[in-house]
């Protein structure tokens, strides 16, 4: 074992300094010196190294530019990185498993949760903003401290009224700011604007999204392809909204003047992507805008 | 304590930080009887080759830790597999059975990153500051971390090869870790970003397991590849902030090991199994100041030492119990 161990020195009987003349600092041998030479080049390699590899850890911060839309409640996206904790305790809470964690690759914070509507969006199928409330660090908040700016547009003109739960006394979610907003980026492929129906499984039979159905089930998401549809006019956007008033379907004027139905995002929408999820059209007709506030 | 302790205690804070060990200028008359009594003893001498001969090689703390550490990790990963929810979050945060629970370097990064602390962030970092005061500071580190554990086994492997002769252990600059502790903290409190976690490997391994593999992963085998075959343990001998962080919980924690002069044989056994090897300098013929010394802050009371030992030399102690008894 003893050849294994050349960083501690031997134990047995340390011998005592060799006298020098007063004032002589000690002979050191050239090969100790080297030795020494080489743990000091070795020590600042690894600190390049480490280093090196941490600054790789600012990309998200680079990135940041570009949005991608954070659990509800989330903070504006520099705050939210710099105060998330990385826990993942709102991937835990999430009854639709909407929030996931970001990968290596992914650019925007090893282990930051995020939501991809098109995957799975959040439906509020519990009710609560449960991730908000698993938050330890206040990276998603119900109330955002005073020296956080709140962006013009970001902020909601008043609690958003969760249809599932309008007959209860309290029918609003905690939420004060959108986390993105609806936009029909798509208009030519949106089969409401094209005036026709759709009938199916949205998304097909593969698809492993959930939903709140309030027909079926109030506390039970369950899969989106168990749901089949059969409207007349394709509403699914309007339809499955879990905001009141967000998103309608409107008679609006086209670019050559005729006039034709559409989805109309209205204000109280907070860019849960529900709406993105059930689009049946691929890829989706209307979808979420991450980070993006209101603008008349 | 007696002075000599104090000076000692203040020595192995340093010791903590990357100060080399050095040898005592003072030591007390009881202990310098011991020295001088064991120097050229011949009893003494066939008595420890007997006594070392007939050692049996326990594991006995190495098993109850590395069950401990699984079983924390095997927690965290259950409560959200089957939805039992007794521990939930990862490492970095937590809520057992509803209680806040928040890694103190991690909390401390957010802390300097977003300057604003709110209460169950407070909360959290305190109930933990406790526990890890209570429990041993660094304990933390080879009792429920679960890169230390992967480290363990690559250290095997790299002791391994190097007993080949294939690889040498690089040995680095112990003050680097607490260079890097200054420099991600400044980083974090300049960039209001926690850049730490994105490479910090705990934090990494902790999500993995709970929340399913990713490629952050790759820098952790990075790590572990760099470790077999260039430096033993590098990352928690010369990297890791969390180590650190939680090195200076332990100095006013009351669990450390001790060690007592009389019984030691001062082959070194102990030194080679520590992770941190520095901390046993009293163990060295001729070293230790008093006939019990208690083992420094940097120490992660894993027990590998006091199942190595083969004269009981070095054993848990918790400061105050013996004289409530």
């Amino acid at each position: 074992m003893s050849d294994i161990e050349n960083d501690v020195e031997s134990d047995s009987g340390d011998k005592p300094p060799r006298k020098t003349a007063a004032n002589a600092t000690p002979a050191v041998s050239i090969a100790k010196r080297q030795t020494t030479r080489r743990r000091v080049l070795r020590t600042i390699l690894l600190t390049g190294g480490v280093l090196g590899a941490a600054m790789s850890g600012f990309l998200p911060l680079v990135y940041a530019q570009k949005k991608r839309l954070r659990p509800p409640g989330a903070l504006d996206e520099r705050d939210f990185l710099g105060s998330c904790i990385k826990c993942g305790q709102c991937v835990q809470v999430c009854p639709v498993s909407a929030i996931k964690l970001a990968d290596l690759v992914d650019g925007m914070g090893v282990g930051a949760p995020y939501i991809d509507p098109r995957a799975q969006a959040c439906d509020f199928s519990c009710d609560a903003v449960q991730c908000i409330l698993a938050c330890p660090t206040g990276s998603l908040t119900y109330h955002k401290p005073a020296f956080l700016q709140v962006r013009p547009g970001a902020a909601l003109a008043a609690k958003p009224i969760l249809i599932a739960k309008e007959k209860d006394a309290e029918p609003t979610l905690n939420m004060h700011e959108r986390i993105g907003v609806a936009r029909l980026t798509r208009p030519e492929a949106c089969l409401a604007v094209q005036g026709k129906g759709f009938k199916g499984q949205t998304r097909g039979p593969d698809f492993k999204g959930q939903l709140r159905y309030m027909s079926v089930d109030r506390w039970k998401p369950v899969k989106v392809s168990s749901h089949p549809y059969d409207v007349a006019e394709c509403d699914l956007c309007v339809r499955e909204c879990p905001v009141k008033g967000a998103i309608s379907i409107e008679t609006v004027f086209a670019p050559d003047g005729s006039k034709r139905k559409s989805p109309v995002v209205h204000e109280p929408c907070v860019g849960c992507g529900v709406c993105e999820m059930v689009c049946p059209v691929e890829p989706a007709a209307i979808t979420i805008e991450a980070g993006e506030v209101w603008k008349i | 304590m007696s002075a000599l302790l104090k000076r000692r205690f203040v020595d192995q804070i340093k010791v903590l930080f990357g100060a080399e060990p050095t040898k005592p200028k003072e030591i007390s008359p009881a202990a310098q009887q011991i020295h001088f009594y064991k120097k050229g003893n011949r009893d003494l001498i066939a008595e420890k080759l007997h006594a070392r001969a007939h050692a049996e090689h326990k594991n006995t703390w190495r098993n109850r830790r590395w069950a401990t550490l699984i079983f924390a990790n095997l927690l965290f990963t259950l409560s959200f597999f089957l939805d039992i929810q007794i521990l939930e979050g990862a490492l970095t945060a937590s809520r057992f059975v509803g209680f806040h629970l928040i890694d103190l370097n991690s909390a401390l990064q957010v802390m300097l990153a977003h300057k604003h602390i709110i209460n169950n962030l407070l909360i959290g970092t305190g109930t933990v500051l406790i526990l890890w005061v209570l429990l041993g500071g660094r304990t933390f580190c080879s009792w429920v971390c679960p890169y230390h554990l992967l480290a363990e086994w690559a250290e095997k492997i790299h002791l391994f090869l190097a007993k080949k002769k294939l690889v040498t252990d690089q040995t680095m600059d112990r003050r680097l870790r607490s260079v890097f502790w200054v420099i991600f903290a400044l980083l974090a409190l300049a960039t209001g970003y926690t850049v730490y976690e994105a490479i910090s490997p705990t934090g990494i391994l902790s999500r993995a397991l709970i929340y399913g593999p990713g490629l952050a992963l790759l820098w952790v085998l990075a790590l572990l590849f760099f470790e077999v075959f260039f430096s033993r343990r590098a990352w928690c001998r010369y990297a890791c902030p969390i180590g650190l962080t939680y090195g200076v919980v332990g100095i006013v924690s009351p669990v450390r090991i001790l060690y007592k002069l009389d019984g030691c044989f001062h082959e070194g056994d102990c030194r080679k199994v520590c992770l941190v090897p520095h901390v046993l300098d009293t163990v060295i013929k001729g070293r230790a100041v008093e006939k019990e010394v208690p083992i420094g802050p940097d120490c992660t009371r894993c027990g590998l030492c006091v199942d190595t030992c083969p004269t009981g030399s070095l054993s848990f102690d918790v400061k105050g119990l013996s004289k409530l008894a």
